[in-house]
């Protein structure tokens, strides 16, 4: 008795029919994605009537109707009433880059600009070809860097005062989240440490730093230290303010891989101590690599908070681009523009924070290793 | 024994270099050093701006001009720091700059107490109000309650909560840090009054997109004679600094300008001007400077009504009247002592 003989079983295939109307392509991703419900339809609708309502706007004001041929705030308002009047980004641009760095040796800080990619090439990049070598060559970059743009030995000599706009910011923010990861692990592994002395050292620190707001720290580099170093004795504020910015980031850098490091199964030390490795080969070798990898979105985040940071320096007198929109609103010519002043800073930060966001979202996916 | 050699000849050392430091004057510094360093304020329309190329420029900007122009003999050898109102002092008590320019009123404390020498007054000013026009007020008597932006580790501070309390009105202080804070704050309503020296106020107003929608109050609540300052304890400093502003004040009595100034040295027969331009006499030598040192200042940026005029008069947007500060012989109290 075969099985073919059943009249209500098929005998063959019956054809594929398409998926039912209205489930594919772009309607139905509609109505998956955004009419799924009530409550979704209605946010749809806000969602697009908030667009419509802006967007156009903005592009206009931005890009249809804006000027960028003027010498003056008066001149765009005669050529657009509502157009962004882009002249004025177009006359100071170098300022917003470079601030007062004379304009004959701006090639120095580009050079340094594009010594920083080469140099963190073999940082981020883990695959390289040699890359031990190379990350020693790395190292050397801050004092190459410093070289290039203070100037010295054989180099015309620039002064802080001349250092401003993006330029400053990236000295400040380099330098910062440069220093302040190093400085943080080992901050972390102390306050992680069984020593006692070691331990309250970093717990002091780290506790003291994150009580104090970085204004009160810039306030501190700006005013303090000019009263406590003898007469004379000029230390750079730049300098100053760098070593604040860096002491404030590593503390919360400390904290963020604190996380990481506690968040790891005990088990792990276990296992490391159970190998026979010493201490610091069992940080370098087991515990740091994952720890590390957890902290990576927190690792960033005070990385980008840091770079934002950087614009407080203003409030000490520093020419940072925010700081620069002054002296350019108090020019006659451009007395009253400041939307487009600070719509150009802001695009100028977001390019920054906007890549380093998006490479450490590439670290985790490429070091998504289980655990999950 | 061997041991205590090297922090001894460390200390040695520093003393060594503080000290000379601290004897060498200000003024053999700055030719040392080949530049003026001096303190400005973050931007203020009309006393110190960027232009094009990246130049500081300005009323007290202009003052440093003419310093360096007199010192080095070149107005382009300064190197500006900006400094607000609360960074200001310990820039130049630190030693930081040699000589603050930046809209400050000469009062007891700041000399007797920070230690500061006032080298004059460059611009007579005092405190008023601004507000919208659209809160309907018109005295300052009216303010009961407002919200009041201001500038912190100003005299600003200080005149505000004396004049409020004389009137026996509150007052609600919204603390900024420099003249740009206050200004947002001001346009975004964070506060009703915007409060600082008049021609500050004038200064701020022009840079609003709509000026007319703002007035100035008629009240001036303090007296604010502002001008340039050094340290204490550099009489020959103090002097350079003092007299440059006042050959830039006698050059426009006498009517030097930055375009007849050579050949007023040449030709003048007026005895003064002879003295002040160099062409007699040995006044410059006895500041430590060359004779022509106001020749060269007054060529660099002009006189004092030049100064003020490109800056702040009344072909500017920031369109200040002379008035206090015209030549006392116009009417003003602009008024510089003999040079002789
Ligand atoms: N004259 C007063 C106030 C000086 C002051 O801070 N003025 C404001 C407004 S007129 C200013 O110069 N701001 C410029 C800046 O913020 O850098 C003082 O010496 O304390």
């Amino acid at each position: 008795m075969s099985e073919a003989n059943f009249a209500f079983v098929a005998t063959s295939e019956k054809p594929q029919l398409p998926p039912p109307q209205g489930t594919t392509g772009a309607v139905g991703w509609m109505r998956e994605n955004l009419f799924s419900s009530p409550l979704n339809i209605i946010l749809t609708l806000l969602s697009a009537y908030a667009v419509f309502s802006t967007v156009p706007g903005i592009f206009n004001w931005a890009f249809v109707n804006s000027v960028w041929n003027a010498t003056s705030l008066d001149e765009c308002r005669a050529m657009t009433q509502d157009g962004a009047c882009w002249a004025v980004i177009r006359e100071r641009y170098p300022q917003f880059l470079f601030g007062f760095y004379p304009s004959e040796l701006y090639w120095r800080p580009i050079l340094a600009f594009v010594l920083l990619g080469v140099a963190l090439v073999p940082a981020l990049w883990d695959g390289m070809p040699k890359r031990g070598a190379a990350l020693m060559a790395s190292m050397t970059f801050p004092f190459v860097a410093f070289w290039l743009i203070w100037g010295g030995f054989g180099l015309e000599p620039v002064s802080s005062t001349q250092l401003g706009g993006l330029l400053l910011t990236m000295i400040i923010g380099v330098s910062g989240i440069s220093f302040s990861l190093p400085i943080g692990i080992i901050l972390a592994l102390s306050r992680s440490s069984n020593l006692p002395i070691v331990k309250s050292l970093a717990v002091m620190f780290i506790e003291f730093i994150r009580g104090v707001p970085l204004i009160t720290l810039l306030f501190t580099a700006h005013v303090l230290l000019n009263y406590f170093l003898p007469k004379g004795v000029n230390f750079d504020i730049v300098l100053r303010v760098v070593i604040m910015v860096t002491l404030f980031a590593s503390a919360y850098m400390a904290e963020v891989i604190r996380g990481g490091l506690a968040a790891l199964p005990k088990g792990q030390y276990e296992a490391a101590d159970a190998l026979g490795l010493g201490y610091w080969q069992n940080m370098r070798l087991i515990i740091l690599p994952q720890a590390l990898k957890i902290s990576i979105p927190g690792i960033v985040n005070t990385f980008i908070g840091l770079f934002k940071d950087t614009t407080l320096v203003l409030i000490i007198g520093l020419m940072d681009p925010l700081g620069l929109v002054a002296p350019t609103l108090a020019d006659q010519r451009w007395n009253g523009i400041f939307v487009e002043l600070y719509a150009f800073i802001a695009f100028m930060f977001f390019i920054f924070c906007f890549a380093m966001s998006r490479y450490s979202m590439y670290l985790e996916r490429k070091l998504h290793t289980g655990h999950r | 024994m061997k041991k205590m050699i090297l922090p001894i000849a460390l200390g040695a050392a520093f003393a060594a270099a503080s000290f000379s430091a601290a004897s060498a004057g200000t003024l053999e510094d700055v030719k040392e050093r080949g530049k003026l360093r001096c303190a400005v304020s973050t931007g203020l329309a009309g006393f110190s701006f960027t232009d094009e190329n990246g130049q500081w420029q300005g009323f007290d900007v202009d003052y440093c001009r003419a310093v360096a122009a007199a010192v080095l003999g070149n107005p382009d050898a300064v190197e500006f720091s900006p400094a607000t109102g609360k960074t200001r002092f310990t820039m130049l008590a630190s030693g930081e700059v040699d000589i603050l320019s930046r809209n400050t009123t000469w009062t007891f404390s700041r000399d007797a107490d920070l230690k500061f020498t006032f080298l004059g007054i460059s611009y007579f000013d005092g405190q008023g109000f601004m507000v919208k026009k659209s809160l309907g007020v018109s005295s300052a008597k009216e303010l009961d309650g407002a919200t009041v932006c201001i500038q912190t580790g100003t005299t600003t501070e200080l005149n505000l909560s004396d004049y409020f309390a004389g009137q026996g009105m509150s007052y609600e202080p919204l603390p900024i840090e420099t003249n740009t804070e206050g200004r947002a704050n001001y346009l975004a309503d964070a506060c009703d009054v915007y409060t600082t020296d008049a021609s500050g106020l004038a200064a701020s107003r022009a840079t609003f997109e709509n000026a007319d929608d703002h007035i100035v109050l008629p009240e001036i609540i303090s007296k604010e004679p502002l001008g340039p300052l050094v340290r204490h304890g550099d009489e020959q400093w103090a002097d350079i600094g003092r007299w440059v502003l006042n050959a830039m004040k006698i050059a426009e009595e006498k009517g030097i300008t930055a375009a007849n100034a050579d050949e007023m040295a040449a030709n003048s027969k007026d005895p003064e001007v002879k003295r002040l331009l160099g062409a007699s006499g040995e006044m410059g030598a006895s500041l430590g400077l060359d004779n022509d040192f106001a020749l060269v200042a007054i060529k660099a940026v002009g006189n004092y009504g030049e100064v003020f005029e490109r800056h702040l008069g009344t072909d500017t947007k920031v369109n200040l009247a002379r008035g206090l500060n015209a030549m006392w012989t116009e009417g003003g109290l602009q008024y510089a002592p003999p040079f002789r």
